[in-house]
């Protein structure tokens, strides 16, 4: 018999250890992410993943699943957060999407739609984040940073090259890249690298060939972020 | 122009040599290093990353997490005003602008010849006598006037620290009411002497039976932290004694390290013995530096007398000893896991929980963290026994509480009261009049108002880590919250979205109010904002940091709403500032040079 728990009144069955998140999305129901990616330790600093959990709000990727536990994710007031998180996120960088080039393959794009932001609601910060282009493969477009820390784990942990890291505190946190001069060009960074493959927005994009894919054909035109999460999930 | 010269490697080396080249020992190296020239260039972070084996990326992230280490040129002489409301009440903003004025520089900036810059820095806790400011980490109390003009003089003809009047970093203890904890007249050794010969298990035995709750604010029970890290599997384990005061309002720590630092040692000392750990900590917070050398003194001592290191007062098998680790302006350290964190050279980020420090600490081992007022209560329960120590306070808060008291009233200071004290009671001790509210526990604690003031210090009724603020009737409620709004986005990590951009956000609304465009749709948005920072943050500042807002907006509501412009809305965008820049390349500010954007009434 394996244990379960109750999401928006749906039983879940869940083995010792796994998260709520990991336990919903393997049995079909999508709690939406940003910063968790299923081949790392959850991170839990979008927060995007949060739900009511026996009436406490918690991080569903950094939450032990328990027996019996009733949990609240695809309510109006959950969903409601959710959308001030992604309000946040889109006011807090520069997020200009008809002009970039990861507009309908951006997680956080497909976000805004999926929970239905029709406005920015909060004021925006407009920072001064310049672009790095000095490496010949990769482009750094720091304007839209999330800070999920995606590329900074993959070339730890897998790549074993500590490309990125960041620096500052609070509002002024920010990328930067292993090298004193600050530039892309003077790392040991490579294409192939993870680290150049799992941005979930726009930032670290490959140079050559842009927009290669047409509108209509990019990732999330044809179906939504979470029908493609789950569908992730299958394979 | 300021020049860079390179860092002298050799330096460089004592500095690493010194820390065994460990790169847990990393914020430590940068804080020497940063000694060295009073800032650190890139060159320095490269250096030190190649020698420590780790990625330069990886120093340069934690040389920019800590507000006293600075990665571009600072002043030779770096000054930073304490920046708490109760320095603000004391007027630190008039004598910070007339020191600026003095050495022809502007606050944030440094100045030409690289000589000094001036800023601002969170609660440096001198409360009880501010204002209080930093210079090159070193700190002054008792600001007026006349000091400023003196300290411009030596700063003009670049005099060193060490030539400056003494008196001028005396610091005072302030101690106004003492009971059990403050008249105790223990010998180095005694609590320690009485909790070995009641063996470990009998120790903590006591330990329960004194129901002693840790005295950082949240009040967890400490013998159940004690045990659990005993039970823990993973050796060696950890005590550490978080002495990384830094929520605003509190000083109490810095007077028991000052005076009762004994009692402090001992205590982790007794820790150690519940708990079998070997190795300790204390996390001691940058404004403390002042300090360091004394209690290094007080650890030497300890070690000569056989309180510390190998088979402590010859017991076998009992072996422990205490290092200090110095923070470096980081309020977000005084959490525990992010503390850990810190003490192992990395950003001050709170970790994932579970699993929690007593489990799965410092390098993954069993971390007990405790208060330094805990810590130096265990000597009481060691000496008189858990019961005699349970039959004080009140039903859930056994024993006393050291508060901080500072704000408006006669005698501000350090006061140890039985818990269970009430409010009223304590402002009539203090010599406080037409008290209008007191802020309790700090920035994070909570604001009473005045038909609050028959509740009582305690775990049941108002907590605190010990703050207690007190306003009088001059003093406008919504300064105070935003002064503390200020203080959480400056203090905010900026690990998850909520607090990241929510502190930023918050603080946006309330300078939009401050500065006259506020609307009523304001005071709905900050609602919203202060309930999704309670929910969401990944840790307790972010929880904590709309605590100031939802207080004040509840209890004092029309300090807020005397200073809405219009009923419904109105835009953060004030065109007349916009033009500031143009004014000042022009050189002009006549009436002529200003939009007036609404009607200022004229009479």
């Amino acid at each position: 018999m394996s244990k379960q728990f109750l999401l928006d009144g749906q039983p879940v069955p869940f083995e010792d250890g796994q998260s709520i998140l990991e336990a919903a999305r393997k049995a079909g129901h999508y709690i939406p992410s940003l910063c968790w990616h299923k081949d790392f330790p959850a991170h839990g600093s979008c927060k995007l993943c949060i739900v009511k959990a026996a009436g406490r709000h918690v991080s569903a990727c950094a939450t032990p699943a328990k027996e019996g536990w009733e949990v609240e994710s695809n309510t109006p007031e959950m969903n409601g957060e959710r959308r001030a998180l992604l309000q946040m996120l889109f006011v807090e960088g520069n997020h200009f999407c008809p002009s970039c080039e990861k507009s309908g393959s951006c997680e956080l794009q497909a976000l805004g739609y999926e929970y239905e932001m029709l406005t920015s609601r909060f004021r925006h910060f407009y920072p001064d984040r310049p672009v790095d282009a000095s490496h010949p493969d990769v482009l750094l477009d720091f304007n839209r940073c999330i800070f999920c820390e995606l590329c900074v784990r993959a070339s730890r942990d897998v790549d074993g090259k500590s490309v990125f890291a960041l620096t500052g505190r609070g509002i002024n946190k920010h990328l930067v890249v292993n090298a004193e001069s600050g530039r892309l060009a003077d790392t040991d960074f490579s294409k192939d690298d993870l680290a150049a493959h799992i941005c979930p927005v726009g930032v670290i994009l490959h140079k050559g060939p842009g927009f290669a894919v047409p509108i209509g054909e990019r990732t999330y035109d044809a179906a939504s972020i979470r029908s493609q999460k789950l569908k992730e999930e299958e394979s | 122009m300021h020049t860079q010269a390179p860092t002298p490697c050799s330096a460089l080396d004592g500095i690493l040599q010194h820390h065994g080249h460990r790169p847990t020992e990393l914020l430590q190296i940068l804080i020497n290093a940063q000694q060295l020239e009073g800032w650190l260039p890139a060159p320095t972070l490269t250096y030190l990353a190649r020698a420590l084996h780790l990625p330069r990326a990886r120093v340069e992230g934690v040389a920019g997490f800590y507000s006293f280490l600075y990665t571009r040129p600072a002043g030779r002489f770096r000054v930073l005003f304490s920046d708490n409301i109760t320095d603000r009440m004391l007027g630190n903003a008039e004598l910070m602008d007339a020191l600026c004025r003095k050495l022809w520089i502007e606050p944030g900036k440094l100045s030409e010849d690289g000589l000094v810059s001036i800023d601002a820095t969170s609660c440096t806790g001198l409360c009880d006598q501010g204002p209080a400011m930093l210079v090159n980490g070193r700190a002054i109390g008792q600001l007026n006037h006349r000091r400023i003009n003196e300290i411009a003089e030596l700063i003009r003809q670049q005099r060193p620290l060490a030539q400056w009047p003494s008196e001028y970093f005396h610091i005072d203890d302030n101690i106004r009411r003492r009971d059990a904890l403050l008249n105790l007249d223990m010998k180095p050794g005694a609590a320690l002497a009485s909790a070995i010969a009641r063996g470990r298990a009998g120790w903590l035995a006591e330990m329960q039976a004194s129901n002693l709750r840790g005295r950082g604010g949240a009040g967890f029970a400490t013998a159940v932290k004690w045990s659990s890290a005993r039970n823990a599997p993973g050796e060696p384990k950890v005590i550490v004694c978080n002495a990384d005061e830094g929520e605003p309002g509190t000083f109490k720590d810095r007077v028991l390290l000052n005076t009762y630092a004994d009692l402090v040692f001992e205590g982790m000392t007794l820790a150690a013995w519940a708990v079998g750990a070997s190795e300790g900590f204390l996390y001691l917070r940058g404004e403390y530096s002042h300090l360091l050398p004394q209690l290094e003194a007080v650890l030497a001592r300890r070690r000569a007398e056989g309180l510390l290191g190998m088979r402590i007062l010859h017991e076998p098998g009992f072996d422990f000893d205490i290092r200090i680790h110095l923070g470096a302006g980081a309020y977000v350290c005084g959490e525990e896991s992010a503390l850990i964190e810190s003490l192992e050279g990395k950003r001050g980020t709170p970790r994932i929980r579970p699993p929690f420090p007593v489990t799965c600490g410092y390098l993954g081992r069993p971390t007990v963290v405790n208060n330094v007022e805990t810590l130096a209560k265990t000597c009481l329960i060691a000496l008189q026994g858990g019961e005699a120590f349970a039959a004080t306070g009140t039903a859930q808060s056994a024993g006393t509480k050291l508060l901080s008291i500072s704000g408006d009233c006669a005698a501000p200071g350090i006061y140890e009261y039985p818990f269970g004290v009430s409010i009223a009671r304590v402002l009539e001790d203090c010599g406080a009049s037409d008290t209008q509210a007191v802020q309790v526990g700090g920035a994070s604690g909570i604001c009473l108002a005045g038909y609050e003031f028959q509740r009582r210090i305690a775990y049941e009724d108002v907590p605190t880590a010990g703050a207690f603020m007190i306003f009088d009737g001059t003093r406008d409620l919504f300064e105070v919250a935003r002064s503390f709004v200020h203080f959480f986005t400056h203090e905010s990590c900026g690990f998850c979205t909520p607090c990241r951009v929510g502190t930023a956000l918050l603080k946006g609304f309330m300078d939009k109010l401050a500065d006259g465009h506020g609307a009523q749709a304001d005071l709905a948005d900050i609602d919203w904002l202060d309930r999704l920072l309670k929910n969401a943050s990944h840790c307790g500042l972010g929880s904590a940091a709309p605590n100031p807002v939802i207080d004040t907006l509840q209890k004092f509501r029309p300090a807020y709403e005397r200073r809405l412009v219009s009923l419904d809305f109105e835009p953060a965008f004030d065109l007349d500032a916009a033009l500031a820049e143009a004014r000042q390349l022009t050189a002009r500010d006549d009436p002529g040079a200003h939009l007036h954007t609404h009607e200022e009434g004229t009479s």
